[in-house]
């Protein structure tokens, strides 16, 4: 056996409910989860004594102990196998993918068993595996630092992909996911991780929506912006924009990637007859386009104008002085909103 | 840090614990002879690759096994999964792509699994094994109850990353895993002495601080003693060993291969090597058992063989139903 605990969990809900950022409240998720369950193991790259590259970790393998917070190689195959063989034997391992594009590595053990050990073994199998993947750009890196690779995952049955935006959700849905039976890929905006002005009360003793289901966070009439992940907040600041030039929107978290939960997005673009996509992802083949083609299919004749995206570009990701120019923008938003308006 | 083992002594097989030995190797050949000809009149769909030759592989790993460990098994996993006792009647059924198949007609011969036998899965993927192999180890390290992790892999897999990934993981949490590279000197039609930068594939065990292993894969014995003492190593906490078991394929790569690239050593190793004709000269020569109890044994396996096939073609198909259920464990 590896080494006992150095000392007994601190307990996290005997403090009033704390402000956290997102960085934070995904750390006390995953203290809740641990505490929660003895079967919830957390493993991957610097997670151990250095608490993880962006500190997601930090003080757990302290508390919990080294055989319940594993640092392994560098080998993302082997993080992602290594879950699947502690799965199937009861444990729920948490594996931490340190930069988006190091998941490419393991694409093969998600893809290729992650996916498939629940259908293949007819059902009897379940392979309750979180992998967080903090994704997106704008932290000044390049390509492998600062990817979107979610579609490359929501076109494969059998995985789960959430997003969280926002300190609260980021508490809720990390420990929903760990509990979930699925195996669950976690798209964390890693450039909002450390944002103290987007710290919220997070109250563990709330009660919180469901893992699996998009929601609506403003209200509007004149056109629906929906979006996940880092560009929920541009889209926030969007609508804050329009409105003070007078135009309603309506914003819509997807929160759930895959499978999507779209009826919402049905309901308000039935009500606006506009919709705008938006995403840092690259936009060919993208769950952009896979919004767009099932919104057409089901709000045809609520559509005051085609659905319009707002997106990376179809390039590889750019080093630091073009990434502005990549990622999505209140601009772009705006001016795609206009385009819509006057269509 | 390599080492060749000589033939052993038999060991400490009882009488019993030799007949079933013989029951499971004879029980793989005759399934693999028959999926070969029935796969020749077309009845049954998709790729098969058969793993007649090899049987004293996974034989001699498997018989030391028990319910607590697990293995991860190759695209050629018809043999491991008889071994760990996965039952051959809904495997026939299951490579017939039936609904009372091991996985409901959704695996296949490539993706056979019972997990309840602690078998992970025939794999499509080369080198889609070892890691998991890593993960049952850490848990059976875990849970503190002896368990050990076997990964069978080809000499293909052990040029793949995820491999050698594992060999690492393994050798660093110090494991209760197995490697077991089967060498059977061609990776589809590329043989292993060029893919295989190193004269074997054992000696890369050195890399990784490991001991390597090289058995006679025609040697039933050979192998359950090489087996033995690396699984009893692992169960006590020695962590990982390397195991290269050297032999033929009887058959193609997959059936229909035209095997252009190797010539006659099929025939010499049927002829002289075939591991169920040693295994029988040697327990017959030294007494141990009667060929008239192997005799039986090799009637009760067609008898069982032929209802395999029986039923499994008179088995249902899957329906539509079948193929959107289990995708998710909820919905």
């Amino acid at each position: 056996m590896m080494a006992a605990p150095a000392k007994a969990p601190e307990r996290s809900a005997t403090t009033a409910a704390p402000q956290l950022t997102i960085g934070k409240a995904l750390n006390h998720a995953l203290r809740a989860a641990m505490e929660a369950d003895p079967k919830v193991l957390i493993m991957g790259e610097d997670v151990g004594k250095l608490g993880g590259v962006f500190r997601i970790t930090d003080g757990l393998q302290k508390d919990f102990g080294e055989h319940r917070v594993l640092d392994t190689p560098l080998a993302e195959s082997g993080i992602i196998g290594t879950a699947i063989g502690l799965a199937v034997r009861g444990f729920r391992p948490v594996c931490e993918i340190q930069f988006d594009g190091f998941v490419f590595p393991g694409f093969d053990q998600i893809v290729s068993q992650l996916a498939k050990l629940h259908f293949r073994s007819q059902g009897k199998v379940k392979v309750p595996i979180v992998v967080r993947i903090p994704f997106g750009g704008g932290i000044g890196a390049v390509e492998h630092h600062s990817e979107s690779p979610e579609s490359l995952f929501s076109h494969t049955a059998g995985l789960r992909l959430v997003s969280c935006s926002n300190p609260v959700d980021a508490y809720w849905m990390l420990q929903q996911a760990i509990r979930c039976d699925d195996p669950v890929l976690f798209f964390e905006p890693k450039k909002l991780y450390h944002t103290g002005s987007l710290k919220e009360t997070v109250d563990p003793t709330a009660s919180p929506d469901p893992l699996f289901a998009s929601r609506v966070l403003r209200s509007g009439t004149a056109a629906t912006l929906v979006t996940y992940g880092p560009s929920v907040r541009v889209c926030l600041d969007a609508a804050i924009a329009a409105a003070e030039e007078g135009t309603s929107l309506e914003v819509i978290d997807l929160r759930t990637l895959s499978p999507l939960d779209l009826e919402p997005v049905f309901e308000s673009v039935r009500k606006t007859g506009r919709l705008i996509a938006v995403s840092e992802a690259p936009s060919e083949s993208s769950l952009t386009s896979e919004i767009a083609a099932r919104v057409q299919q089901e709000c045809f004749y609520s559509l005051e104008a085609p659905v319009l995206r707002v997106t990376g570009f179809d390039t590889p990701y750019p080093p630091t002085k073009l990434e502005e120019y990549y990622l999505p923008d209140l601009d772009r938003v705006l001016h795609t909103v206009d385009r819509a308006l006057t269509w | 840090m390599t080492e060749t083992l000589s033939t052993p002594a038999a060991g400490e097989l009882n009488a019993e614990g030799l007949l079933d030995a013989y029951r499971t190797m004879r029980t793989i050949r005759v399934f693999e002879e028959r999926v070969h000809d029935e796969f020749a009149t077309g009845e049954i769909p998709g790729f098969v690759h058969l793993y007649a030759g090899e049987e004293a592989s996974a034989t001699g790993v498997c018989s030391h096994l028990d319910a607590r460990d697990s293995i991860a098994s190759t695209h050629r996993g018809h043999g491991h999964c008889i071994a760990k006792g996965v039952d051959p009647v809904e495997m026939m059924a299951e490579i017939y792509g039936k609904r009372t198949g091991s996985c409901h007609g959704k695996g296949g011969s490539m993706h056979i699994a019972d997990l309840s036998k602690g078998m992970l899965g025939a794999n499509g993927i080369v080198g889609g094994g070892p890691p998991l192999i890593c993960g049952t180890a850490l848990a059976a390290k875990q849970q503190n109850n002896g368990g050990v992790g076997v990964a069978f892999f080809g000499d293909g897999a052990s040029n793949q990353g995820t491999t050698l990934e594992s060999l690492n993981l393994a050798s660093v949490w110090n494991l209760p895993a197995i490697f077991v590279a089967e060498n059977n000197g061609y990776a589809e039609a590329t043989a292993s002495t060029w893919s295989v930068a190193a004269d074997n594939i054992a000696d890369r065990a050195a890399g990784f601080g490991m001991p390597g292993v090289i058995v006679d894969g025609f040697d039933f014995f050979a192998v359950h003693e090489a087996a033995g003492e690396a699984i009893s190593r692992a169960r006590e906490g020695g962590g990982p060993t390397l195991i290269e078991v050297k032999f033929t394929r009887y058959f193609g790569h997959f059936e229909g291969d035209q095997q252009a690239y190797r010539a006659d050593e099929v025939a010499n190793a049927r002829d002289k090597l075939d591991c169920l004709k040693r295994f029988r000269a040697r327990v017959t020569e030294s007494g141990q058992l009667e060929s008239s109890a192997l005799d039986t044994v090799d009637s009760e396996v067609a008898a069982l063989i032929e209802s395999a096939v029986t039923e499994a073609k008179a088995a249902p198909k899957p329906t539509g139903v079948d193929l959107e259920t289990d995708v998710y464990v909820s919905y």
